[in-house]
């Protein structure tokens, strides 16, 4: 498959960058002045414990909420570029085909009736969707349902896809599904920002780890270096399986 | 004297005109007022859902409020508005099939919009964020969502199809019950039960039911089906 041409051929978006980043509800901070760099080609996984800010900082990359203060910016100058999909921690399919649901942001994208089409058949056949192009979204099991919100995502030609727990209700066969499309997607050259709280997933797809602690961003680097030699007591505590708040 | 049940069904069997005539004139304003009654409702209680302004409560309150409007009161604004001396005099309308629609769309449309509002709000507290992800903004949102409210919104259209055919208050007033012009089932019924000719009476009262009955199925069906095809 030709898709190693997506980066070449789009000015790319990437790195994108969270300067002094923060996010409040009211008069809580939610998110602490958080600096981040999300480099090109890489897969970085979000972690820290329940509530920690994991799925607010996703949202707030992939543009869903505006942060109080501080900066997000991407390479390319544009606020939101369209060159970014996210699979949200609960996916909403819409209460149609899964043909229809693939179709769907790519008309909103602005694709031509013909160019869809042949997307849509690309991208069925790419995630083994042919079978059930024609079922309701809705009825499909857990694990179906997940790959068609990563194929709806994928269908947008990002260069980076931000994935909420991609994996958080499906059991052991459809995660290792989901991993092995993740890894496939990081070959293609798209970059993966994702979030896990299953510690053995994040040891099996992370380049780079970034750990939250109560909204605050207390570590970062290289996987290796975060899983041998924590910094933080956190970090620690959390890598050591003890439950910290 | 024969009775009434075997006159109606004689009546019925026979396609007599006075009845067919009646019953089709029934099912065309209706039909009329629900169509105009979708037209409008559908993307205004959709856009009602999405918009925030300063008094969108009282709105959405009136409306709601509106749906339990007696179809005598309904009838009796239109024909204050359509009377020689009215507002809308000049244009001849009382007493016309035109304004049996206008009277029975100031009925249905309440229930269009309030029903579409409540289909709709629902729905984008589910889909609002995931449509934003994949770069639908709130307008585009408005065709989307009444796409995927299409279920709840035909069931509670069919039942507003069924409030106004079996509605005699409004069109009454405003129709004038004129045989051949704007008689209704109805109108037609109360007429005939008044005179003491049941028979027609009872035979235009089976066929109503049979229309409510087949609505109400149609609905049901439409529901079950749906909750096996789209989850
Ligand atoms: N809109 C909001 N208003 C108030 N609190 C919120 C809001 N959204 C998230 N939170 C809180 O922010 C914290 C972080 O949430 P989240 O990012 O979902 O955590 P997680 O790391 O588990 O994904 C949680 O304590 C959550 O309750
Ligand atoms: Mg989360």
């Amino acid at each position: 498959m030709k898709v190693d041409k997506v980066i070449a051929s789009a000015t790319t978006i990437l790195p994108l960058r969270l300067k002094d980043m923060s996010y409040s509800v009211g008069k809580t901070r939610l998110l602490d002045g958080i600096d981040l760099t999300v480099k090109a080609g890489r897969r970085l996984v979000v972690m820290g414990p329940n509530g920690a800010g994991k799925s607010l900082l996703l949202r707030l990359c992939h543009g869903l909420i505006e942060p109080t203060s501080g900066s997000i910016s991407w390479q390319a100058q544009d606020p939101r570029p369209a060159a970014q999909a996210m699979v949200l921690q609960r996916p909403v399919l819409l209460r149609r085909s899964v043909r229809a649901n693939l179709d769907y942001p790519l008309a909103l994208a602005g694709y031509a009736r013909a160019a869809r089409y042949e997307m849509v058949q690309k991208t069925l056949a790419r995630f083994g969707l042919i079978p059930l192009a024609e079922r309701p979204a809705r009825l499909l099991s857990g694990g179906e349902q997940q790959r068609l919100a990563l194929a709806r995502a994928w269908a947008l030609r990002p260069q980076v896809l931000f994935l909420d727990e991609p994996s958080a209700a499906l059991d052991p066969s459809a995660t290792r599904a989901i991993e092995d499309l993740i890894f496939q997607f990081s070959a293609e050259g798209i970059t993966i920002v994702m979030t896990s709280h299953d510690l053995f997933q994040a040891r099996r797809l992370a380049q780079d780890v970034a750990f939250l602690h109560r909204g605050r961003l207390i570590e970062r680097g290289p996987a290796a270096q975060f899983f041998d030699a924590p910094q933080t007591p956190e970090a620690r505590d959390f890598l050591g399986g003890e439950l910290i708040w | 004297m024969d009775s009434p049940f075997l006159i109606a069904i004689g009546l019925i069997a026979a396609g007599d005109p006075a009845l067919t005539e009646t019953i089709a004139l029934s099912l065309k304003v209706t039909l009329t007022a629900v169509s105009i009654s979708c037209l409008i409702g559908l993307p205004l209680g959709a856009g009602l859902a999405l918009a925030q302004f300063p008094g969108r409560g009282a709105i959405v309150v009136a409306f709601n409020a509106l749906m339990g409007l007696p179809p005598v009161v309904a009838g009796l604004l239109v024909y204050l508005m359509l009377s020689r001396s009215g507002p809308l005099g000049d244009l001849a309308l009382l007493f016309t099939p035109t304004a049996m629609v206008i009277a029975q769309t100031i009925l249905i449309l309440p229930i269009v919009i309030s029903l579409t509002r409540s289909v709709v709000e629902d729905l984008w507290a589910e889909y609002r964020e995931q449509l934003r992800s994949l770069g639908a903004g709130r307008l585009r949102a408005v065709p989307t969502l009444l796409w995927d409210g299409r279920v709840s919104l035909v069931t509670g259209i069919l039942a507003g199809f069924g409030r106004a055919s079996a509605e005699v208050g409004a069109v009454l007033i405003v129709g004038g019950n004129i045989a051949g012009h704007t008689r209704t089932m109805t109108t037609a019924i109360t007429l005939e039960t008044s005179r003491g000719s049941l028979g027609l009476a009872v035979a235009l009262g089976i066929i109503l039911l049979l229309i409510t009955l087949s609505l109400n199925a149609a609905a049901w069906g439409l529901a079950q089906s749906a909750r096996g095809r789209l989850g």
